[in-house]
């Protein structure tokens, strides 16, 4: 079962590449990992889309917060949260294909952020598998190249305890 | 008190900070990187520093100073191939969670990934062997880097930490202010145990029929061993130690069931199989000790309790973990433990079990056997020396013949198996306890592999009795071959190569001897054991082709014991 686990890290030289390496030295799966600022400078937020067995999962939320430059660790599944992602997608497109793909855009709610006489590229965030479906649909257009975010997410606000101070001060 | 502020240079700052320390002895090598350091040492007086010959060495003699003491071993070597050289030793440090903090010299920053003379990604490559690990980018950050070291790698479960100093970091300058206090905001290693569920532990070992306490090195590391005698002593519990748990308990009590595990006794691995409550106490469930896991101690309710969360359900899952220093716990545990288990027939059960498969070995055709030297170093030093073994064959047969008295008396390579250890870590050891003996015991193929610290040795006439334990082959992985892979001895018979390691010592300028009888052993001994001002040595030539027996197959149950050779043509 694939699980979604948010981190806060420090926002240190090294510090993902700890994660990173703890992940492939223990034989853990990552499907996608992606990592950006919070509303604190010196924090990073790493969301790791993982996969594994209660007992698997167990080691991961273990080892992560074994790692000294993790501050929080929380496994999302079971807990009530907000995930996107976000992709690009360039498709190629012929005359006729033009409004059928806007119309697919739409209805995925993206944007068609560039385009040239042979291809265009659509932005569209939502739920990874939103994104899934939509690269389905655009799939027999032919897609020329794709760029995928990785989820991010976050716990729906009445869940969320602020940080701790002592988090803040440094 | 505020000290009046000090404008330092890295190379100062370094001194100052493992003054603050209370570090009294290094291991180090020099190199480029560090000659600013090393040209501060040439005048600092209040700090032995011990020139290695290789810095494997250095890493392992840290070790063998970390773990014979319990304070934290130092390490300072240079850049690149310094550096590269340590990881052995710094990777043996992480699996045995031993405290060692290595310093390596890094090219200057502005060199840094120009693939510059002696560069090497030290923080890189050690990233997965080390409890924590830093570049230190800045003159400013080195004091606080250096205290937050010391402190990662002794506290919590403890480990390696490496500290990479760039050139100019060390030359740079900065007003010098040692933090009294080291704050990391992701690093809260958990201290007491959660009450409520000892509470519950020492319940369930009042009312056990069957328990078993199965201690680890831990126990060692917390410097729990005394509360851990009143543990077992008040309550008259069974006590079965890994290879890194030797010690904690003495081995000549009659409630020390010896070592459990791959090469451990009969009745203690028995024991594990039937007990009802299996209490682990600083230990890691590791796969030489509980071999297929969904056979090990099926029967039991088992009691875990460790510091390192990540230890817990890893590799068998339990019913009561309790996560916190395990001296504590056991404090905790001994004063909630209210009434004796009734356990006179799980007694009478073990030594039944004693009885009918003792630990032995052929005496009578008087062939020198390791089981009879090791016993006999056992009787003569009263288990009151520092073990220091290698890996092999003859690390088995420490573990199951040398009768330990005391904790941070058995010091070994368990979790990583390095060969190459014992001489190294021996002398470390011997830096840190001068009031007790220190012998390294290693095989031929071992003492090979770090020979080079004899001269280290030699230098500072540290005091260490090397022993070679020499039957000509790769002792262990020739009895893999002769039970699992069809007899063929590939690559693993010495005899045409090895050298006569007494004229070998005696190069080194270490007086040295040999034996080959068991008759000569009591002599032998009693001459090594004497000297106490400088390294002796003494070769035994064993028995060649000697198995270490019982011996449970690696991935079968530990029911699956073998006892003695199976085939016919080798019986002994
Ligand atoms: C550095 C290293 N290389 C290889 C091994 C694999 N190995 C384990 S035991 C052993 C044989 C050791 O032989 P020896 O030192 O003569 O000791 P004995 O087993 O004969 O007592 C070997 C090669 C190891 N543990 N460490």
């Amino acid at each position: 079962m694939k699980h979604t686990i948010t981190v806060l890290v420090e926002n240190k030289f090294g510090a993902f590449d700890r994660v990173a390496t703890m992940f492939s030295g223990k034989g853990f799966n990552i499907h996608s990992i992606s990592i950006g600022e919070t509303e604190i400078s010196e924090i990073s937020r790493m969301t790791i889309v993982t996969e594994g067995d209660d007992k698997i999962m167990d080691q991961v939320v273990k080892q992560l917060n074994r790692l000294i430059d993790t501050l929080k660790v929380v496994d999302l599944t079971g807990i009530n949260h907000i995930k996107r992602e976000l992709a690009l997608i360039t498709v190629n497109y012929q005359k006729g294909s033009m409004e059928e793909i806007k119309n697919i855009s739409d209805i995925f709610r993206g944007k068609i952020v560039d385009i040239n006489n042979k291809t265009m590229m659509l932005e569209i965030t939502g739920p990874p598998e939103k994104i899934d479906a939509a690269v389905n649909v655009l799939a027999p257009f032919g897609i020329k190249e794709m760029a995928r975010s990785g989820s991010v997410a976050l716990r729906r606000g009445e869940q969320i305890k602020a940080l701790k101070k002592e988090y803040i001060t440094n | 008190m505020k000290e009046t502020k000090l404008i330092l240079s890295g190379a100062d700052i370094f001194f100052e900070c493992l003054k603050r320390e209370g570090v009294e002895v290094i291991f180090g090598y020099p190199g480029g990187a560090v000659l600013k350091i090393y040209e501060k040492l040439y005048d600092i007086d209040w700090l032995n520093h011990v020139l290695v010959r290789h810095e494997q060495g250095a890493a392992h003699m840290a070790e063998g100073y970390a773990k014979a003491t319990g304070k934290v071993g130092v390490v300072l070597v240079t850049s690149g191939p310094g550096a590269t050289n340590t990881v052995t030793g710094i990777a043996d440090a992480y699996m045995d969670s031993v405290p060692i903090v290595v310093f390596t010299g890094q090219v200057p920053s502005h060199l840094i990934g120009n693939d510059a003379f002696q560069e090497a990604d030290i923080v890189g490559i050690t990233r997965p062997i080390t409890k924590h690990n830093f570049l230190v980018r800045d003159v400013k950050e080195l004091a606080s880097t250096i205290k937050k070291a010391f402190f990662i790698a002794s506290t919590g479960r403890p480990g390696p930490v490496v500290v990479d100093i760039p050139k100019d970091v060390v030359l740079a300058e900065c007003e010098f202010e040692y933090p009294e206090e080291v704050f990391i905001r992701g690093y809260k290693p958990t201290f007491k145990g959660h009450h409520n569920q000892i509470k519950k532990a020492a319940e369930l070992i009042q009312d056990a029929k069957k328990p078993l306490l199965y201690v680890g090195g831990g126990v060692i590391m917390s410097g729990g061993s005394k509360e851990l005698e009143l543990l077992a002593k008040e309550n008259n519990l069974p006590v079965a130690m890994t290879l890194q748990g030797l010690g904690a308990f003495p081995g000549t009590d009659t409630l020390s069931l010896g070592m459990l595990g791959m090469h451990g006794t009969y009745w203690a691995n028995q024991a594990i199989n039937n007990c009802d409550l299996l209490v682990s106490l600083g230990a890691r469930f590791d796969d030489r000790v509980t071999g297929k896991t969904d056979t090990f101690a099926t029967k039991a309710y088992k009691i875990h309790v460790d510091i390192d969360p990540t230890c817990i359900d890893k590799n068998v899952v339990v019913d009561l973990p309790i996560v916190g220093d395990v001296k504590h716990v056991i404090a905790e545990l001994v004063t909630e433990i209210t009434k004796k288990p009734q356990i006179d027939k799980w007694w009478e059960q073990i030594n039944q079990w004693r009885a009918e498969c003792p630990l032995s070995y052929e005496k009578d055709d008087g062939k020198l056997r390791t089981e009879y030297i090791i016993e006999k170093l056992s009787e003569k030093t009263n288990g009151n020396a520092i073990i220091v073994s290698d890996v092999g064959q003859h690390q088995m047969w420490i573990a199951q013949y040398y009768k330990y008295n005391h904790p941070r008396s058995n010091l070994t390579s368990g979790g990583l198996g390095t060969m190459g250890f014992s001489v190294p870590a021996s002398i470390g050891a011997a830096f840190g306890m001068k009031d007790r003996p220190v012998i390294s015991i290693s095989g031929d193929g071992g003492f090979q592999m770090n020979i080079q610290e004899l001269i280290t040795a030699k230098a500072y006439n540290v005091p260490v009795k090397f022993i070679i334990i020499n039957n000509s082959f790769l002792g262990m992985v020739r009895q893999w071959q002769e039970l699992f892979h069809k007899e063929k001895y590939s690559f693993t018979d010495l005899s045409k190569g090895n050298p006569d390691f007494v004229k070998v010592g005696e190069a080194f300028g270490i007086e040295s001897y040999s034996a080959e009888s068991p008759a000569e052993v009591d002599d032998l001994l009693n001459k090594i054991l004497i000297v106490n001002d400088r390294p002796v040595l003494a070769e035994f030539r064993v028995e060649k082709e000697d198995l270490v027996f019982p011996m449970v197959p690696s991935g079968k149950s530990i029911s699956e014991m073998l006892i003695k050779r199976l085939n016919p043509n080798r019986m002994v």
